[in-house]
């Protein structure tokens, strides 16, 4: 099937104007503004080393040109650069910038789309003023005025191409992809700039000959289906501009696929009843957030990193729909003892469940359970949450966390209210 | 350097809220003769971003700030 026939060209008779906003080096720039004596030297916020959690979250832009890269270890960014200042995260300041942003871009128009904290798509289209580029520039030096950070800002026609034009250009710098120029700045750019082609998608296409962006949309469909499935028709797309999702409006919920926890323990685990420990208390985090959000999930996935950081994930599916914390944890613990035998110590682990139904949906009852047991879980889990809402997370936990303090003393629930997104 | 300091501040009818004192290390309290502007802005010298507002004070200009629920002046309001 020819895939240029599938699209409707009427969508693209009247083209949009979107602007992707991405915060420059977002936590490091606002540490360096709270911090004047520091705006000279290289700076980099991490997470604690002494919980091995000892990775780059962010740097400035005196740190970049050390070539200290987000994702690594502090230890191998200080190789580098010796002289590196690196500082602990405070989440509640970056939320705080963020919702300032925020403001500014609801002056322009009502459909923002957050993407993290510190990347933003705006849609123009329907604004008074719909000149993308002066809106551009006059929202980077609001920013730079009012919040004391900078910004680079892509101005596109779709937001694939307003993301690579706020990645094209850094710091502080407006971009502007076109229908004319699209084709001199993305096509010539790697194929790994476009988003959704990571390092594994890169290499596949590199060993077909395909290195840029416009090798991709050059390409046959048909070969980027066979070679990355539904996924080779999302990127032919994007490379060639047929990208027509929409941005969300701002009162709008995005719809909530999955819910999970993971982390990275003080020392590594070693046994069965460690990883017990640990998974009690993500399930605990997972399922209250769940019962939070009104859903009951069908299935269930575990992440597993070991200590020579090789991970894969496993899921399994329920036999029905479930938000009971005792459910959860016994199917998540039975499918590690099923998926690893602690051939290596385990590093990080994680949680997560999925295919979500609204708790208030009438449900079958079942001859083979004992539903008038499940009833009283559900009881007993409400009742809990409520007790840790009012008197906080530690006022009753099950006797095993008691076993190893040092692992169960760890609160996903709040601690982590940062939580990642995905574009799709 | 950032300093946060006291401020005698009221709600006007419309909801705005306008600072009238501000008070130096507990004892000295300078009135603010007048407001000239207000506006969302960050404050380099100190390090922080709010609301500021440019005040007369003994006939000099100061920058203030409110920074969520606390207010800081920056340096030169220090010296």
């Amino acid at each position: 099937m020819d895939i240029l026939s599938t699209v409707d060209r009427n969508k693209y008779k009247k083209d949009r104007v979107i602007l992707h906003s991405d915060c420059n080096g977002f936590y490091a720039s606002v540490e360096c503004l709270h911090n004047p004596q520091l705006r000279d030297k290289p700076v980099a916020v991490s997470g604690d080393a002494e919980n091995r959690h000892g990775i780059i979250l962010a740097k400035n832009e005196i740190a970049k040109k050390y070539n200290v890269k987000t994702g690594e270890a502090i230890w191998q960014a200080k190789q580098k650069c010796p002289e590196l200042v690196t500082l602990p995260p405070h989440f509640e300041l970056y939320k705080r910038f963020s919702k300032m942003a925020r403001r500014i871009y609801s002056d322009y128009t009502d459909r923002i789309e957050n993407f993290g904290l510190d990347e933003a798509w705006l849609d123009l289209t329907n604004s008074i003023d719909n000149d993308g580029y002066k809106t551009a520039l006059e929202i980077k030096s609001r920013i730079k005025e009012e919040l004391g950070i900078t910004v680079s800002i892509g101005v596109s026609f779709n937001k694939i191409f307003a993301k690579f034009g706020s990645d094209y250009k850094k710091p502080d710098a407006v971009t502007c992809i076109t229908r004319e120029n699209y084709k001199d700045i993305v096509w010539n750019s790697p194929a790994g700039d476009l988003l959704y082609v990571g390092r594994a998608t890169g290499n596949k296409l590199n060993r077909i000959g395909i290195y840029t962006i416009g090798d991709i949309a050059n390409a046959s469909p048909d070969i980027l289906r066979k070679l990355l499935g539904k996924w080779g028709d999302l990127i032919y797309g994007f490379a060639n501009g047929f990208d027509s999702s929409p941005v969300a409006h701002m009162d709008e919920n995005i719809e909530v696929k999955s819910i999970g926890n993971s982390t990275t323990t003080p020392r590594d685990m070693k046994t069965f009843d460690d990883v017990k420990v640990v998974m009690y208390v993500l399930c605990d985090s997972v399922c209250r957030r769940m019962r939070e959000q009104g859903f009951m999930a069908k299935t269930v996935g575990i992440s597993i990193r070991d200590n020579e950081l090789n991970s894969f994930t496993r899921q399994c599916t329920l036999e029905s729909y479930t938000c009971l914390t005792k459910d959860i944890t016994q199917s998540a613990f039975s499918l590690f003892k099923r998926s690893y035998k602690m051939q290596r110590p385990l590093r990080s682990i994680g949680v997560s469940v999925t295919d979500f139904v609204h708790d208030n949906i009438p449900h079958q009852i079942s001859f083979l359970q004992d539903e008038e047991r499940l009833m009283q879980n559900e009881k007993l889990d409400k009742t809990l949450d409520v007790l840790k809402k009012r008197f906080g997370n530690y006022i009753v936990r099950p006797a095993v966390l008691l076993n190893d303090r040092g692992l169960s003393s760890f609160n996903p629930k709040d601690d982590h209210v940062i939580h990642p997104v995905g574009y799709l | 350097m950032k300093k946060y300091i006291k401020v005698n501040a009221t709600f006007d009818c419309d909801g705005n809220l306008l600072p009238e004192y501000i008070y130096w290390d507990e004892d000295r309290k300078y009135p603010i003769d007048k407001i000239t502007d207000i506006r969302y802005a960050a404050s380099l010298k100190a390090g922080g971003a709010g609301i500021r507002y440019t005040c007369m004070i003994l006939g000099k200009e100061r920058f203030l700030f409110l920074e969520e629920n606390r207010w800081f002046v920056d340096t030169r309001e220090n010296k």
